[in-house]
């Protein structure tokens, strides 16, 4: 740390004003889930929602959605993937660590109950936000059918806890047929749309797989939720970092969204914007793993 | 010296008073206040305007004509009692001087550098006429830096009125809510301040920069909260973390402030505006300023550094991002404005600055469209505007002139265009009066028409001034003081 505006860190951080991280577990080989406390987060918690955490003093403001949280406990929990510096950061603590900040519940959560028939796709990370998801629709009384996908068996997450749910079915689905079908998610997708048997979708994942699932069940009608990741600073509407075209229109993701109807998203802007900073993260993150020691 | 009294039957003399000598004003220009040289400070940070010694300020303090009438006063938004600090000044009583300034402005050492005087206290000043008015805002920054330089224990404190037992949230720490929260401190309320970012201050630590406004002043003076026993929760979203219904049920407070800030940027609708490389200049100041972007990769949140920037505006917030593009490296900036200079409301020494600092000035242009190749800003379509009669505003609308377009060569360009209210708000109480562009309605006092909900600031006024926000929540802190107390 250095610069002249240190200054604006310094009077915070006591340990007293930090969040906990309780337990964090490996879920395969990049995706790992952490368990934080953070009472008044938990306390207002919807499925579809998110927060935002900075690891430290110097660290980034970061989106994470829910993948399960307690309010009588006080504990949030969401699923990420090591993807860049902060992710990577993340993996580094453990229980009995610190977050620096946590702020939320941010977003508009889902709208479940009343939807009939849905399917949730859920790829990869985006299984854990579908996970969190189909639970609130399973609780509301919508029949849902959940289809997961990822690359291959090692990177599949949330299998077990897909399975404990009341779900009508589960379809897995990795690209090289290493567990459940060969294949990509759009296959049952079409065959569900095909057959009639769902009357709404929702998709989460990376954005070309929500691109694909929209394009899908377009030519059927049958409406289609996605919930996007733009990249975003404050969360709370004040940057426009996180703005994102749906049917013409300038709406920011964290106050309008994260959810939007996948029919009108301009997928190709959103992709395109994510990708404004790569080389800067990929030096961000080689500078912090010179001096670490983890395998990355 | 009036004459002794003597037994003649005139009154017997009482005590005699130390003599004050009287005033008598140096005629003369305004004393300049050093600079740092706009080569040296285009490289960093630091701050441009060094402040007054005290040298300096007694010889600017002894210009004032210290008048029956000051007109001065009327000139500021919030009553400073101007004479007299500079009268305070003139006797070398600093420290009196701090409290005259303190009993109406929280944050001298902020207004002192900030405050738009030119168009307030400077121009009501009667030595305006000889173009040369009292240097008001450098007095105050002088003697608010004078405070902030004590030793923590020393500094000019308001006594604090005895513990109500009543305890009042206040919704964002930006001028509104920490003036208010103070106000509400001395009153003898516990207060919480409740903040959706990580640090305190709103724009004048996420906004305005450190070479304008120091955050380790900003900081100094949220201390100050700290110290009377201010609590300040951060990581706080009121409409997301709680609701300003928690606040006065589950969360046991008596009354609330809502100081939450315009927020919602403006953009400007023309196509290729979600190009790679265009920002809002929140987004862009933020990043800065708040997320440290200019030490990155030591600090971890990137910052798009364009070689050639165009911000587009003509306020203090586009100067800000000029001045900023330029310190991170940029090789060429920009400004774009619709109206002439004359019209610009940012402030005179911003616009001088960034003309000194090399920042370039497009007058009379709009922007059409951004142009883009693969995702990314290449340029920007402009076309050159010209000036109508003057509307009922006063103003002269701009209009475009016909096959006057160019293109502008860029690689980024920064939106300053304004602000909206941030929706979170109508989350926070849904049933809080709303005006139709979404701002909190109030009446004089602060009140809203929810009982025991108050606010102030850029939520009710729009994006305005700081020492109108601070005024606001100061007022706003005396209607809560007689509601708390009812
Ligand atoms: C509403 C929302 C919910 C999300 N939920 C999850 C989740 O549950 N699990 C998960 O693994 N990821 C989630 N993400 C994505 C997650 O925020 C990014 O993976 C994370 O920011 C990567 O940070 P990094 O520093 O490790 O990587 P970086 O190297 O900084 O970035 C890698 C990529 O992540 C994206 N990204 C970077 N910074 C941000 C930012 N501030 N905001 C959004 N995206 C960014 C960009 O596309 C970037 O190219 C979510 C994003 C959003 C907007
Ligand atoms: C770049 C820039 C330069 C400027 N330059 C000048 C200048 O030179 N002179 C001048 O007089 N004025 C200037 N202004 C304007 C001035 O800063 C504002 O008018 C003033 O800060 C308004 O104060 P406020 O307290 O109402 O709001 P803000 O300063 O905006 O503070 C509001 C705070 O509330 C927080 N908040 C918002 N929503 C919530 C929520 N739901 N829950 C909790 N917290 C919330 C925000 O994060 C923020 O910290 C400038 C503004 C900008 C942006
Ligand atoms: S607060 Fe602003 S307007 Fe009022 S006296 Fe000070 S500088 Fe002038
Ligand atoms: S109007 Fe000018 S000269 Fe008169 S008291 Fe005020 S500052 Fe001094
Ligand atoms: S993240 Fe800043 S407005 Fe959405």
């Amino acid at each position: 740390m250095s610069g002249p505006l240190t200054a604006v860190d310094r009077y915070r951080r006591r340990k007293a004003d930090m969040f906990e991280v309780l337990a964090q577990r490996q879920l395969s080989d990049a995706v790992f889930e952490m368990t934080v406390s953070a009472p008044a987060v938990a306390a207002k918690a919807r499925a579809g929602q998110f927060f935002i955490l900075r690891v430290d003093a110097d660290g980034e403001r970061v989106p994470f959605t829910f993948s399960d949280w307690s309010a009588d406990e006080g504990w949030i929990r969401f699923i990420y993937m090591r993807v860049g510096l902060t992710t990577h950061k993340l993996t580094h603590l453990g229980a009995g660590d610190f977050l620096a900040d946590v702020a939320g519940p941010l977003g508009v959560p889902t709208h479940v109950g009343g939807l009939g028939r849905v399917a949730v796709v859920g790829g990869g990370v985006g299984a854990a936000v579908a996970y969190a998801v189909a639970r609130a629709m399973c609780a509301a009384g919508d029949e849902v059918t959940v289809i997961l996908g990822a690359r291959n068996s090692e990177l599949l997450i949330l299998k077990d806890e897909f399975r404990a749910l009341p779900l009508k079915e589960l379809i897995v689905m990795t690209d090289d047929g290493s567990a459940g079908r060969h294949g990509l998610v759009t296959a049952p997708l079409k065959e569900l749309c095909e057959a009639a048997t769902i009357d709404a979708a929702m998709a989460i994942g990376p954005a070309i797989m929500m691109k694909f699932c929209a394009a899908t069940t377009r030519d059927h009608g049958i409406p289609t939720v996605v919930s996007l990741n733009p990249i975003m600073v404050d969360g709370t509407g004040m940057c426009g970092a996180c703005r994102v075209s749906v049917g013409g229109e300038m709406k920011f993701g964290c106050v309008d969204g994260p959810d939007f109807d996948g029919h009108r998203v301009d997928f190709e802007e959103l992709m395109s914007r994510q990708r404004v900073y790569v080389d800067d993260e990929r030096l961000a993150d080689a500078e912090f793993s010179k001096g670490c020691t983890c395998r990355r | 010296m009036p004459p002794l009294g003597d037994s003649a039957g005139l009154p017997a003399p009482g005590p005699r008073q130390p003599e004050k000598p009287r005033h008598r004003p140096v005629k003369g220009p305004r004393t300049p206040m050093r600079e740092n040289d706009p080569l040296e400070r285009v490289a960093g940070f630091t701050e441009v305007g060094l402040g007054y010694s005290a040298k300096e300020a007694h010889a600017e303090a002894m210009r004032c004509l210290q008048c029956a009438k000051p007109l001065c006063i009327d000139g500021c938004p919030v009553h400073i009692d101007i004479k007299s600090f500079i009268g305070k000044i003139i006797e070398g009583e600093e420290c009196a001087g701090v409290e005259v300034l303190k009993s109406r402005n929280a944050l001298p050492s902020a207004c002192g550098r900030v405050c738009p005087q030119e168009e307030q206290c400077e121009a009501a000043c009667v030595l305006k006429r000889t173009g040369e008015p009292i240097a008001i805002g450098r007095l105050e920054r002088y003697l608010g830096d004078f405070d902030l330089a004590r030793e923590p224990g020393d500094r000019c404190r308001p006594p604090l009125q005895v513990p109500s037992g009543k305890r009042a949230a206040v919704v964002g720490s930006g001028p509104a809510g920490l003036a208010c929260a103070g106000e509400l401190a001395m009153r003898g309320h516990d207060v919480t301040v409740f903040e959706s970012l990580h640090v305190a201050g709103g724009v004048l630590v996420y906004g305005i920069p450190e070479f304008r406004l120091p955050k380790a002043l900003v900081q100094a003076e949220i201390d100050m909260l700290s110290e009377i026993g201010v609590r300040i929760v951060t990581d706080a979203v009121i409409g997301a973390t709680y609701t300003v219904e928690d606040l006065l049920g589950s969360e046991g407070f008596d009354a609330v402030f809502i100081g939450s800030g315009a927020g919602l940027p403006i953009f400007s609708g023309i196509p290729g505006e979600n190009l790679n490389g265009v920002y809002s200049s929140n987004e862009f100041l933020t990043r800065v300023n708040l997320m440290r972007a200019y030490d990155f990769p030591r600090a971890d949140t990137p910052m798009w550094r364009g070689r050639a920037v165009a911000v587009v505006g003509g306020g203090n917030v586009a100067m800000d991002a000029a001045r900023t593009a330029l310190r991170l490296g940029a090789e060429k900036v920009t400004l774009v404005y619709r109206r002439t200079e004359e019209e610009m409301p940012a402030r005179h020494e911003e616009v001088h600055h960034a003309r000194q600092e090399g920042v370039e000035f497009l007058m009379l242009c709009s922007p059409q469209e951004v142009l883009g190749r693969d995702g990314f800003v290449t340029g920007m379509r402009v076309t050159r505007m010209q000036l109508g009669e003057p509307d009922e505003s006063g103003r002269r609308a701009p209009s475009c002139i016909v096959g006057s377009e160019f293109e502008l060569e860029c690689d980024t360009v920064i939106m300053a265009l304004g602000t909206r209210a941030n929706p979170l708000l109508v989350k926070a109480a849904p049933d809080l009066g709303l005006n139709k562009r979404g701002y909190v309605v109030t009446d004089e006092s602060g009140a809203t028409n929810l009982p025991g909900v108050y606010a102030g600031g850029d939520i009710v006024t729009g994006s305005a001034t700081v020492i109108r926000a601070m005024g606001a929540g100061k007022d706003a802190a005396r209607a809560m003081d007689e509601w708390l107390r009812r």
